[in-house]
């Protein structure tokens, strides 16, 4: 500690110079804490997946539905704790480009597949006395604004016509990573309507079903079992785990793994060599003083340190700014407006990734002033005077 | 006493013995000193004089620990220096040695006060125990009112006087003075003369210094020639020792 003082009147002794540097580093941790949020935006599905589901769809493509009797005849199959299913509806609200995610859900079973969307029991059984009314996620109706009791049109898309929902409810996450920009109501409103109206798609049709398996460890045995009972059908299923689903609805939009990877690297090159470059200056204005230091009697070793840890303070409060207002920025999408939720419905910087982040920040300060300290340490001392 | 004729047989504080340090300039070998013997008696003040190029700095820095000799030894206060591994040789620095330059090289950006604390830095003291030295050093040289003042709020003189504040309060073996005044105007380096004699005085402490100003030369008790990579005692000064 009783070197601190010595180290930050020195960090800030070019007051200029070291905030380019500090906001240079913040500006690319920046970068890389948003490459974080969509990376995370895009693998969402893959991050809150849960081990012990399955999704079992059309075997022809997930967007065919599955018969309505399917329900009754996957629950009885053993392994399986609870079943649900979910229908997707595609419906615009006041706006194409106002994009949120509709279900038609099986109110009964829906609670246990999913108990990490947490909803008041209160507005719950608000839900299951109404057949037109709804539940939307938190996001999603902050987004619009809307508040218990708003009659929410729906323009359908899938299901032609003008559908009215009564909110009774906004669902919560119970991580902050869940996705509450989801839209529920009554799968049976749906049904009910299109039987009205006389239509033969989509009636006693579900878009797929969601099985709780009572062991994570029988998913394989379970997903097979599944198969094999409507295998020959003319409905055919294909289940795979939650996370498998998730992991292959990820990668349609392409390997965004790689696309970051490329990214993150020029930036924490770059950084390298404006850092890097920084702290050669540093050390070759303070020749002098490093040379008076040992003269003092510091040692090499303390020199060596004392130019990396000024490197690494720049990286650690460049990192921390530039990934702190990544989270901000995150944060205040998610509770405001978020410009990209049509695409990316949850923008969430994980707790985890922030400690990557910053310690990545640390190990880019350290290579920077790595050179530049080894130079300040080997410095002789009597060389360095005589060129004063 | 000062002996420059190696046939001391005494304990001497510091004692040098057949000293002599050679550069290279690409094929030319430049002997800059050559079987140089020197004794140092504690509490005694020798200023080495001698034309620019003759080795001054160089014995200096040699007795520094800062250079390490081509053959020969060194010795202050029992420890010889010219064997010691580079990191032994800091450490002992950090002990034994005070330094003054010409420069004064104060770290611009510390205060008077924590100028004087860095070498206490490397000692176990407590920051209490740090803050009465560094006043303590700051009151003998009689700054203690300007311990707040940035090196560039002070003049050279008192820029010059906290430097020696620097040398003194780890209380090291000897005071190495490279050129003290040479930086200064005459009152302000009679100022630091007066100090430097006062240290020798009333504190006893060992002092060699290098100068070019042959009135700083008169405070010392010794003045030594350096002529040909060898010392020549000039005269035997009325000064402090």
């Amino acid at each position: 500690m009783k070197y601190l003082r010595l180290l930050l009147v020195n960090l800030f002794r070019k007051k200029i110079r070291t905030g380019l540097t500090i906001g240079s580093f913040a500006i690319a941790m920046l970068l890389f804490g948003l490459l974080v949020i969509v990376r995370f935006a895009f693998n969402q599905g893959v991050e809150v997946a849960g081990a012990d589901r399955l999704i079992v769809m059309n075997r022809v493509t997930f967007i065919e539905f599955l018969p309505l009797s399917y329900m009754d005849r996957i629950a009885s199959i053993p392994g399986i704790k609870g079943v649900t299913h979910a229908t997707w509806f595609s419906g615009t609200y006041q706006d194409p480009k106002n994009f949120f995610p509709q279900f038609a859900i099986d109110p009964g079973t829906w609670h246990e597949v999913y108990p990490e969307y947490v909803v008041p029991d209160a507005e719950w059984k608000a839900f299951l006395d109404d057949q037109q009314s709804a539940i939307a996620g938190e996001v999603t109706a902050k987004r619009f604004g809307w508040k218990i009791g708003d009659r929410i049109p729906l323009e359908g898309t899938i299901f032609s016509g003008h559908w009215q929902f009564n909110l009774v409810g906004i669902y919560t996450g119970a991580r902050p990573q869940d996705d509450t920009t989801q839209f529920w109501f009554h799968y049976d409103y749906l049904n009910e309507t299109l039987k009205q109206k006389g239509a033969r798609f989509g009636v006693n049709q579900a878009g797929w079903y969601v099985v709780k398996l009572e062991n994570p460890d029988d998913a394989v045995t379970v997903v097979k079992k599944i198969d094999q009972t409507f295998a020959n059908s003319s409905a055919e299923t294909k289940t795979d785990t939650d996370l498998a689903f998730a992991a292959s609805f990820a990668k349609q939009t392409g390997n965004i793994e790689l696309i970051i990877l490329v990214i993150g690297s020029i930036v924490f090159f770059t950084l390298l060599l404006v850092t890097g470059n920084t702290m050669a200056i540093t050390v070759r204005e303070r020749t002098a003083e490093l040379a008076i230091l040992k003269a003092l009697g510091f040692s090499d070793r303390f020199i060596l340190f004392f130019v990396l840890a000024e490197s690494v303070l720049i990286a650690l409060i460049g990192g921390t700014l530039g990934i702190g207002v990544a989270v901000v920025l995150a944060k205040l999408a998610m509770a405001y407006s978020n410009p990209l939720a049509s695409v990316l419905p949850v923008l969430y910087f994980p707790a985890d990734q922030v400690v990557v982040g910053i310690a990545a920040a640390v190990v880019v300060g350290g290579l920077a002033g790595l050179l530049p300290a080894l130079a300040a340490s080997q410095l002789k001392v009597v060389d360095a005077l005589r060129r004063i | 006493m000062v002996r420059v004729d190696g046939t001391s047989g005494g304990e001497s504080l510091v004692r040098i013995r057949g000293l002599d340090k050679t550069y290279r300039r690409g094929s030319e070998v430049i002997h800059v000193l050559q079987g140089l013997n020197l004794d140092v008696e504690k509490g005694e003040f020798v200023a080495f004089m001698g034309p620019s190029g003759s080795g001054k700095t160089t014995l200096l820095n040699l007795l520094g620990g800062l250079d390490t000799p081509s053959r020969g030894t060194i010795s202050v206060a029992g420890d010889e220096i010219t064997h010691m591994s580079a990191g032994k040789l800091t450490q002992w620095r950090a002990r034994h040695v005070g330094f003054i330059f010409q420069m004064y090289n104060l770290l611009p950006v510390l205060t008077a006060f924590q100028n004087v604390e860095l070498p206490l830095l490397l000692t176990k003291l407590s920051k209490a125990e740090r803050k009465q030295h560094v006043d303590t050093a700051l009151a003998i040289v009689g700054l203690e009112d300007r311990k707040d003042h940035y090196p560039r709020q002070l003049s050279g003189g008192q820029e010059q006087r906290v430097a020696v504040a620097r040398a003194i309060v780890a209380d090291p073996t000897f005071l190495l003075c490279d050129e003290p005044t040479g930086d200064l105007d005459r009152k302000s380096a009679d100022e630091v003369l007066d100090l430097l004699t006062r240290l020798c005085r009333e504190h006893g402490k060992t002092i060699l210094m290098v100068s070019h100003d042959p009135l700083a030369a008169d405070r010392a008790g010794a003045v030594l020639h350096l002529n040909k990579g060898a010392l020549v005692e000039a005269q035997g000064a009325g000064g402090p020792a």
